[in-house]
């Protein structure tokens, strides 16, 4: 289904060692580890935001995501709409760990504080002056239907002028992600086969 | 002391996921919070945790922290006169 | 816009299996908080207000179950049967399902639990409700902190806007449990006694469990007596930090301009607000200061953390049921555990149960992450 009204403005996929904006490839690395191939993509953005470090790895992987796509951004209310299938499963392990360690039991706040999903939109929200509406989703896989169902009712009930959509999946060491931007103009038409072929397009 | 310092210093680097500051750059009488290293609420409360876990302080009161955490001095002082570990 | 109505609704709570057991206790001031005294959750006793295990096990078996279910999923299954069958709707592909919570069943996440971790992924825990009843369309599972529960509302308005649904179910619930009571306590948060919303002597957080469900139709033809309209929301967040409320109560503040705007009501029209009001220091000085930058000050308002405590994903969902008797039985309810005004800002708390015409109701929630959700729903009979 196609919505003639909106367009897909830009696109970002992060994914196996390599980050790419509206199919280009801007930034690959051939470290094994998350930990190091995200620090490595954060200091060839030259991206100077000290509280980077401090983020968890679902937030750090869609702060950069975020950060390909807003860099230039002056739509102060660009709503953010965010999806994934491991919600903050990542840390809530790291949160459970520490409090059942049989040595002493000491539950961390700058851990805790990332046992929520949307905890990393809220760090978008910081980075980009974004004092518009955060929701998010959780689904068995990538669900462009009800992502832009839902966006659509934003952008048609003007709570929003445009949305920072998509996918953002952090488990186990494996990551995934596909932000897009829609908004009245851009490069695609916004329609759920063109945002699932390039969800594929890895 | 000057060991309990250095300690401290480390200890907030690492935990406090401080990305290139080294134990050189932080000055005992500098301010942690604000103007200095830029810590803010979560690391403070993340400090009371480590009080407790490394040297067995509880603060009765979490307010207490603020006067405790202005500087490495102020911290270790603290943790001389109380630490029970 | 179409007219979106929320009807048919449920409340499992320490008080009971239905939304009248909820409703009567707090039309007589009484707190479900009672104090709890288990070391596997956290080592000193803490108050809160706990489902029955044994009720739950007894009305859950009613159900039939043909496996095991998760505690939080029978508590869900419990809540959401009721709304099922009193609302009598079949489940055609016009009808949708969601699920609200921060956590799901994160409690398998325990050495000790007897079910696999994968039951911690929210979808599997989404796909369990979505099977048990036969729901035509995938579930969808809202995560958004503690305004998750008042969000899924507006979720499920924009939802049937756009015509995907004609109705739409939505659940929510969150375990009390050794990891959520752990975290809040290295936050600091947590009152050692029940918690005093805007009350110059609180202390912090209790945190209790509920599990609660509604109907949210475009059909007036299936509608309740305590039926509402929405009629505005909006959420904003505060961009400003992932755990500290906002100092100047930025986000919260926009959320209601916007809700009302969108509502097309003034202030005045605001007949009560049911807010957020954690009874942390710093929440409830934050929502003192968006009432009053919203001209809410006014406004008869309370918090009902001092009857369930902090329910967490479902607490917004919970508090609208609860906000929909109000305006029905034209009653505001008394904001307990309050004595003396202790935010800088003035507030006007329900101080006891009291008689008032009403119609139109605010319900405002705030949570980590920096989000804030407000949202304005009309009486239907009046």
């Amino acid at each position: 289904m196609s919505t003639p009204d909106y367009h897909i403005k830009s696109y970002c996929r992060i994914s196996n060692g390599k980050i790419s904006k509206n199919g280009e490839v801007l930034f690959s690395d051939d470290s094994e580890e998350f930990p190091a191939f995200i620090k490595a993509a954060y200091k060839h953005f030259e991206t100077d935001y000290s509280k980077f470090f401090k983020m968890d790895n679902l937030s750090k992987l869609a702060f950069i995501g975020a950060e390909v796509l807003l860099k230039d951004n002056n739509e102060e209310n660009t709503a953010l709409v965010l999806s994934n299938s491991a919600s903050s499963l990542d840390t809530d392990r790291k949160h459970q760990n520490a409090i059942s360690d049989q040595s002493g039991a000491y539950a961390s706040p700058a851990v805790f504080v990332y046992t929520l999903p949307n905890i990393c939109m809220g760090e978008i929200s910081i980075r980009h002056k974004l004092y518009s509406e955060n929701s998010f989703f959780i689904f068995a896989e990538f669900n462009p239907h009800l992502l832009s169902d839902y966006a659509n009712d934003l952008l048609e009930t003007g709570q929003a002028n445009e949305v920072l959509c998509g996918w953002v999946d952090y488990d186990k060491g494996k990551y995934d992600a596909f932000l897009y931007v829609i908004a009245k103009k851009g490069l695609l038409p916004f329609d759920t086969g063109e945002l699932t072929k390039l969800y594929r397009t890895k | 002391m000057s060991e309990l310092k250095l300690e401290l210093k480390e200890k907030i680097i690492e935990q406090l996921n401080l990305e290139d500051v080294s134990v050189d750059e932080i000055a005992d009488t500098d301010p942690l919070f604000g103007e200095g290293l830029g810590l803010d609420s979560i690391d403070a409360l993340e400090l009371i945790v480590m009080l407790d876990k490394d040297y067995g302080i509880r603060l009765a009161d979490p307010k207490e922290g603020r006067k405790i955490f202005e500087s490495i001095d102020t911290m270790a002082a603290y943790i001389t006169a109380n630490r029970t570990n | 816009m179409n007219n979106i109505y929320l009807s048919h609704n449920n409340i499992v709570s320490a008080y009971g299996f239905d939304s009248a057991s909820a409703v009567d206790s707090i039309k007589n001031e009484v707190s479900g908080l009672s104090l709890v005294d288990d070391s596997k959750i956290l080592p000193n006793p803490f108050y809160s207000s706990l489902i029955p295990q044994d009720n739950l096990s007894k009305a859950f078996q009613k159900l039939n179950p043909q496996e095991d279910y998760t505690r939080l999923e029978q508590i869900l299954l419990v809540s959401l049967a009721n709304t099922l069958k009193e609302s009598g709707l079949e489940l055609t592909d016009k009808v949708g399902l969601i699920v609200s919570t921060t956590k799901g069943n994160i409690d398998v996440l325990d050495a000790d639990s007897p079910f696999d971790e994968n039951r911690a992924y929210l979808s599997e825990l989404g796909k369990k409700i979505e099977t048990f009843f036969g729901f035509k369309n995938e579930v969808i599972v809202l995560s958004n902190a503690c305004v998750s529960g008042v969000l899924a509302l507006a979720v499920a308005k924009r939802f049937i806007h756009q015509k995907r649904y004609d109705h739409v179910f939505v659940v929510a619930g969150d375990l009390v449990s050794q990891f959520i009571l752990t975290g809040f306590n290295s936050f600091q948060a947590l009152s050692e006694l029940p918690c005093r919303p805007y009350c110059k002597t609180r202390a912090g957080i209790n945190i209790g469990e509920v599990g609660c469900s509604v109907l949210v139709t475009k059909d007036e033809d299936h509608l309740v007596n305590e039926s509402v309209r929405i009629i505005g929301e909006a959420s904003c967040n505060d961009a400003n930090h992932i755990s500290g409320p906002s100092r100047t109560g930025e986000g919260l503040y926009r959320s209601v301009v916007s809700a009302m705007n969108q509502a097309n009501i003034e202030a005045e029209a605001i007949d009560y607000i049911s807010a957020h009001g954690t009874a942390t220091m710093f929440n409830d000085e934050m929502e003192a200061i968006a009432f009053n930058r919203a001209n809410l000050q006014n406004t008869p308002l309370n918090s009902l953390k001092g009857y369930f405590g902090h329910t967490l994903g479902a607490s917004g969902l919970l508090e609208t049921i609860i906000g929909m008797y109000s305006l029905h039985s034209n009653t505001l309810f008394a904001s307990l555990g309050f004595q003396e005004l202790g935010v800088s800002q003035p507030l006007n708390i329900i101080t006891e149960t009291t008689a008032k015409e009403s119609s139109i109701f605010l319900k405002t929630a705030s949570g980590f992450g920096g989000c804030n959700t407000a949202a304005i729903f009309q009486k239907v009979n009046s």
